[in-house]
């Protein structure tokens, strides 16, 4: 084809515009997290610490950190105990009803979170729940158990069946091989699992602030800044939360793709 | 006897994998979605919601004119989005799939998983920064002799951040649908004397539908769902659906009301979702 180098370097060109769309909020954030002016615009000010100095020393941020954090690691642990149930079930066994079952386990991300976020409002006040920081574990963790069932299963896929049967030959129980075999074998899809369940949970805000009451996590005190005035410290919260969930994402992501015997 | 029988052939060992999902589930996912349709039929007296079975909320709804232009607003504005998002997808994934390196494509798709995991509320203000009256873009233009451009509070502002929230996903989805294509095909095409066009329309998009259209699939449901960017960025005039839900809860105390709308929404989710899949996997 004649002109075959000039598209591909039309489209590669084409392909950067699109990052710099998707990745220029998530730099202007970080950039103007530093600068000192009031309101956010070119040409920068000074560099500064300011609006950092200020989340750190406001005491709601600290609650709203503490809120996320202990919600963030109790559902995603509920959410990997049960993606890795389902996905162990979906990996071994056939049954009827199954496709009901699996739709089951993996309908929540399909369905709006403000809709989500009514229904449970609604539901926990009826069971009394509303406003406690069960709420909020539960709802993330209803969120996050579609996500670690998807990874766990996808990493028992790489194991042999025989592997299962050959422990089972050896004289071994089915609770000892899933303790000595399948465990192990899936570990490292758990700890992604756990790390993405977090990362989910930290950055939910739609359900936490309809169903939070007075434990507001960090994005609901984000939400609320948002409603108030335009306020770089916005900015200076995002970027802290955006560290935190990326190193979570990254490790997730090592333990992904390392651990493989063979190569892909 | 048969109870104990039952009893011995329960196997434990799977029961104990297979139930905690259903168990969680119906108890946290299901009941709550039916709750809050049984709640769309309660009353609300002295501001206080009665158990009941009544028309009155659906009836009330749907007698107002600006429940049915907020309808068709979310309706409208969901499929510019898809319409905008599959397009502005199309040539990236494309690149993406067929026009670099498997190392290049892997990184690629890490740094588009990235934009999951930032606050969509920040990215959103960040948006707002950008494009306000006095923003960073206006000021840009400026320097190079244009009039400020009034962008925030219009729907293109609101369609900017549908976009910011669903363009990700879609080409990672449209990316790993043609990703999979038999190059071979695309060979064969062109040994057969088809252009790159008429490669692309007779082999790429028909093999690669299905991720095309559960790509589009899932934007149409972000968009539809989504209260951020119609609120923040769109000015919320008029609102959408989600921002009739949250006005209604929170200053309303009219649950039930919007219950109706999310009953709404939900029902017509599914229906976009069963025609979408149902053309996804029509036999050829």
């Amino acid at each position: 084809m004649v002109n075959d180098k000039s598209i591909v370097w039309l489209l590669r060109v084409y392909l950067l515009l699109v990052f710099v769309f998707i990745f220029l909020p998530i730099i202007t954030s970080v950039v103007f997290s530093f600068n000192s002016d009031r309101f956010p615009s070119l040409p920068l000010g000074h560099f500064t610490w300011h609006w950092y100095d200020k989340v750190y020393n406001d005491p709601d941020t600290w609650d709203a950190i503490k809120t996320s954090i202990i919600v963030a690691l109790s559902a995603s642990t509920l959410a990997t105990i049960i993606g890795f149930c389902t996905a162990y079930t979906d990996f071994r066994y056939n049954f009827r009803f199954k496709n009901a079952y699996l739709a089951l386990a993996l309908l929540p991300p399909t369905i709006p979170l403000i809709i989500l976020a009514l229904a449970m409002l609604a539901w926990f006040s009826k069971i009394g729940l509303s406003g406690q920081i069960w709420a909020l574990i539960i709802a993330h963790t209803v969120l996050g158990a579609p996500f670690a069932m998807a990874i766990i299963r996808l990493r028992l896929q790489q194991m042999d069946k025989d592997l299962e049967s050959a422990a089972w030959n050896l004289g071994a129980s089915e609770w000892a091989t899933m303790r000595h075999v399948i465990i192990p074998f899936a570990l490292p899809s758990i700890i992604s699992a756990l790390c993405l369940t977090m990362a989910v949970s930290f950055d939910e805000f739609a359900i936490a602030w309809f169903v939070s009451g007075l434990n507001k996590s960090v994005p609901v005190v984000i939400l609320e800044i948002l409603q108030g005035n335009v306020d770089p410290q916005i900015n200076a919260i995002g970027s802290f939360v955006f560290a935190i969930t990326m190193t979570l994402v990254v490790i997730a992501q090592l333990f992904l793709f390392t651990k493989k015997p063979t190569n892909n | 006897m048969i109870f104990s029988n039952w009893v011995k052939n329960i196997d434990v060992y799977a029961l104990t994998w297979r139930l905690p999902v259903i168990v969680w589930q119906v108890l946290f996912f299901l009941a709550p979605l039916v709750f809050m349709i049984a709640m769309s039929f309660f009353l609300v007296k002295n501001y206080r919601m009665v158990e009941a079975f009544e028309f009155v909320n659906w009836i009330k709804v749907f007698s107002k004119g600006y429940f049915w232009s907020s309808y068709g607003l979310s309706l409208g504005l969901a499929a510019l989005a898809t319409i905008f998002a599959t397009c502005i997808a199309f040539p990236a994934s494309y690149c993406l799939a067929f026009k670099l390196s498997e190392t290049a494509r892997r990184w690629a798709i890490f740094f588009l998983i990235i934009p999951f995991f930032t606050s969509y509320l920040v990215r959103t203000f960040s948006w707002y920064v950008l494009l306000a009256e006095s923003g960073v873009i206006n000021n840009i233009i400026s320097y190079v002799g244009i009039e400020p451009i009034k962008m925030l509070n219009t729907m293109f502002a609101t369609m900017i951040g549908y976009l910011t929230l669903t363009l990700p996903l879609v080409i990672i989805l449209q990316t790993l649908s043609m990703a999979s294509i038999d190059k071979n095909l695309i060979e064969a095409s062109h040994n057969l004397g088809a252009g790159r066009f008429r490669a692309i329309f007779s082999v790429i998009i028909p093999s690669a539908r299905i991720g095309l259209i559960i790509g589009a699939l899932f934007c149409f449901i972000l968009s539809f769902g989504d209260f951020v960017s119609p609120y923040y960025l769109g000015g919320s005039n008029p609102p959408t659906l989600p921002i009739l839900i949250i006005d209604t809860t929170k200053s309303g105390q009219q649950w039930p009301r919007a219950a109706v709308i999310a009953t709404v929404m939900m029902v017509t989710l599914m229906l976009v979702a069963l025609s979408a899949i149902k053309i996804a996997y029509k036999k050829r």
